[in-house]
């Protein structure tokens, strides 16, 4: 049994990559994020990694993919309009093939927004975000817990699969305490024989590009890279389901509301309706074969997407549920949280329409 | 055995630690807890509030919109949350400041001036928050107090452990206030 | 080897054998081929890692035989900043041109330098986008023609060029600034010592060092080699002038 602590989401976050070994970090405040450079910069003292409050979420970026060619562990975080300020950098990182963790803990968009939790930055996040045919994966952490333990598996894959892993969470994740379980820290030896550390006398030497100006070579690259993103999507889908065997109405729902919907699933058991949840954890790798899965079930009547967004994911669902079942969505935008009673009134209207 | 609650009140009286010390005694005695904060200005001197829960099992959501305790210690917020309390749930004001107090007969009130208390009976009117949790605890016994005072000692800094014996005092007042 | 030959000059072996593909009379392979030199000489070729940026010196990395990372448009610096903060016992430099370094990276520019930064910032300052095909650069002389600025640069519009060496100059973080030139043999072999000098200084890690190359482009200028040799002298280097600015215990 690991350290027990209550801890904030942003915090947790923050001693997780402590504990899996994190060389750099770099990063800009934003609120509902700060805690997380703040925490790092008290805790830098006790330990062995180097941190940078960088002049811009730009800057950041940058730094991470220095520090990532350099063969380090690194990350940053950021939240909403810092994440935009990534995107160049995060589509470099991806064609260089760099290992790095970045975490965007959500607010409610677009513009300057709202420091409110939001779920806004899906399409962002999962279709990409920068400019070019590159697909990172996605982890949807929605508890304490998880920001500990989807910390430290995004710098295994990163490094598994030379690829940036987004963290995205949300800035309720990220604010609220819970109970945590912290695992000692994970001895971390880099095998990175590509990374830029000096030419030795016994080898080329190594560059980082992602600068390919012949058309086929660029070509090549990106059939490389789409190689690899089939692998991490046969390899690395996860999600979570909840009351699922015998449900005939299914939320979907990832981060904050895959919380939320734990409740309304409950108090729609107690009214006798067979409500259950998939819960997608990736959300790139998104589990289309698992809803596919569900959709084709006879008894499964529809499909709900909840959403702190204008409907996003939602998009997903009905790509992979495919006109097989009615897909609804409901979504509140804002920084607001949909309640249990709006969600449960709105499915059992759309069930009454079946 | 689920408890959900909120503490609400005007930035500056204590209402995020005074969940967050709930919630972490609750943790101390082997329960599951949350504690989700309001956050960004409101914290600057506005109103804030933060949800606690506290459970047996594991938590499923750490927002909820119906609660079995209120604790209000401003208008605004008894305004705002007194409709939220569930039948039979606890509301529990700060009587010496808040001029409207509660109306509904469906729920258990009660109202205790700990202001006034602190002020008066222990000359410091920042523990006030500990007056209303020492008569929250004696209510709805969720946490022994010995557990309200092991947390005050491992949150607290240090440098703030003088502190604890007035702490425990004005828990031990507000106890007696119920 | 020919009998009866023998070597009297040869390019660095820190220098890959390929091709390079700049202008003819174009400063930058001069500048490639001093640096390496120093690094050959110093011996610390193993040790260096450099960052190109985005312009023509794009491909650095396919002609500087070292370790070398290339980095966004204007990010060199922060590029820079994250090797040197992960791998301390590495030399680093970083290699940009003025759109990089005085533009859109500006801030990364400043804020290295402000926090000292222990790595070489080599500054090739032609007063113009040669790569993009001649557009205005934030040091272009005032009144000089470019695609962007077709009646010459308008310092009341367009503002008067950056004097970048002056600028960080002052920063606590520097240790060391000096501009430099390319434009004659004697020129070329101050720039090479200056180099020499920036290096040592970083390894005495006491802060940020930056060198300006007050460099040319025949193509963006449209003139000849020898035409821009001589723009350098009558035109850049009375706005730009050459010299040791900063240097440690002075």
């Amino acid at each position: 049994m690991g350290e027990i602590r209550f801890m904030k989401g942003n915090e947790a976050l923050a001693e997780a990559a402590i504990r899996a070994g994190m060389q750099g970090y770099f990063g800009y405040p934003i609120t509902p994020q700060s805690e997380v450079i703040e925490y790092l910069a008290a805790e830098e003292p006790n330990h062995d990694y180097t941190l940078i409050q960088a002049e811009s979420e730009v800057a950041s970026i940058n730094m991470v993919y220095g520090g990532a060619a350099a063969g380090a562990r690194v990350m940053t975080t950021t939240s909403s309009p810092g994440y935009s300020l990534m995107q160049e950098g995060v589509s470099y990182i991806a064609c260089a093939e760099l290992p790095c963790v970045v975490a965007n803990i959500a607010r409610g968009g677009p513009g300057l927004g709202t420091i409110q939790a939001g779920q806004g930055d899906y399409f962002q996040a999962v279709k990409g975000g920068g400019h070019g045919d590159y697909r990172q994966i996605v982890l949807a952490p929605n508890s304490v817990q998880e920001m500990v333990d989807h910390t430290i598996l995004a710098f295994e894959l990163a490094d598994k699969y030379r690829t940036p892993v987004l963290i995205l969470s949300d800035g309720a994740i990220g604010q609220m305490m819970e109970k945590v379980e912290l695992p000692d820290p994970i001895p971390y030896k880099p095998n990175k024989p590509w990374a830029t550390t000096g030419k030795t006398h016994d080898r080329e030497r190594n560059y980082i590009t992602s600068l390919y100006i012949q058309s086929d070579d660029m070509e090549r690259k990106n059939i490389s890279l789409q190689k690899k993103f089939r692998k991490i999507e046969e390899k690395e889908v996860r999600f979570e389901e909840y009351m699922i065997e015998d449900a005939e109405l299914i939320i979907t729902a990832y981060g904050v509301t895959s919380r939320t919907s734990k409740k309304i699933v409950d108090l729609a058991r107690e009214a006798g309706i067979k409500l259950g949840l998939h819960r997608p954890i990736t959300l790139w790798p998104f589990p289309s074969e698992r809803i596919i899965e569900l959709a084709s079930d006879d008894k499964v009547k529809a499909f709900f997407s909840i959403e702190m967004s204008a409907g996003q994911m939602v998009e997903d669902v009905k790509l992979a549920v495919n006109g097989r079942k009615p897909t609804f969505f409901y979504g509140r935008t804002g920084g607001i949280i949909p309640t249990p009673e709006e969600v449960i009134d709105f499915i059992q209207k759309k069930a009454g329409e079946l | 055995m689920l408890n959900e609650m909120i503490f609400a009140g005007f930035g500056g009286q204590g209402v995020l630690s005074m969940g967050k010390l709930l919630a972490y005694a609750a943790m101390k005695e082997g329960r599951e807890v949350s504690w989700m904060p309001s956050y960004g200005p409101e914290m600057r001197g506005g109103t804030a509030n933060c949800m606690v829960n506290v459970s047996d099992k594991p938590i499923s959501s750490p927002i909820v919109t119906m609660y079995d305790v209120v604790i209000a210690l401003n208008q605004p917020s008894l305004d705002k949350f007194e409709p939220k309390v569930k039948k039979g749930g606890i509301l529990i004001w700060e009587s010496s400041t808040i001029k409207d107090g509660p109306k509904r007969d469906d729920i258990r009130v009660f109202a205790i001036p700990a202001v006034d208390k602190a002020n008066k009976e222990l000359k410091n009117v920042q523990v006030m928050n500990m007056l209303i949790l020492g008569a929250l605890v004696k209510v709805n016994d969720i946490v022994k107090k010995e557990s309200l005072i092991v947390a005050l000692k491992e949150t607290l800094p240090e440098r703030h452990h003088k502190l604890i014996p007035l702490n425990e005092k004005a828990i031990a007042l507000g106890m007696t206030l119920v | 080897m020919r009998e009866g030959y023998e070597v009297i000059y040869q390019k660095p072996k820190t220098l890959t054998d390929n091709k390079m593909h700049y202008c003819p009379g174009c400063i930058h392979g001069i500048m490639h081929k001093i640096f390496m030199e120093v690094v050959e000489e110093m011996d610390i070729q193993e040790k260096t890692v450099g960052v190109c940026p985005v312009g023509c010196s794009v491909f650095a990395y396919d002609y500087m035989d070292v370790d070398m990372q290339e980095a966004a448009h204007g990010r060199a610096a922060a590029v820079a900043t994250a090797i040197k903060r992960m791998l301390p016992d590495r030399m680093v430099f970083s290699y940009q041109g003025d759109g990089d370094l005085a533009a859109i990276g500006t801030a990364e520019t400043l804020h290295a330098c402000n926090r000292g930064e222990n790595f070489l910032f080599i500054f090739i300052n032609n007063g113009i986008y040669g790569m993009t095909g001649g557009q205005m650069a934030p040091t272009t002389l005032n009144g000089q023609k470019t695609t962007t600025s077709p009646l010459g640069r308008d310092k009341k519009s367009m503002g008067s060029p950056l004097k970048m060496t002056e600028m960080v100059t002052p920063l606590d973080g520097v240790a060391f600034a000096a501009r430099v030139s390319g434009n004659n043999p004697a020129n070329v072999r101050k720039a090479k010592r200056i180099f020499r000098k920036a290096l040592e200084i970083q390894q005495q890690n006491i802060g940020t060092q930056f060198v300006e190359v007050v460099s040319n482009c025949p193509s963006g200028w449209k003139c000849t080699p020898v035409e821009s040799m001589d723009w350098i002298v009558e035109q850049s280097i009375p706005y730009y002038p050459l010299g040791i600015f900063k240097e440690p215990g002075k």
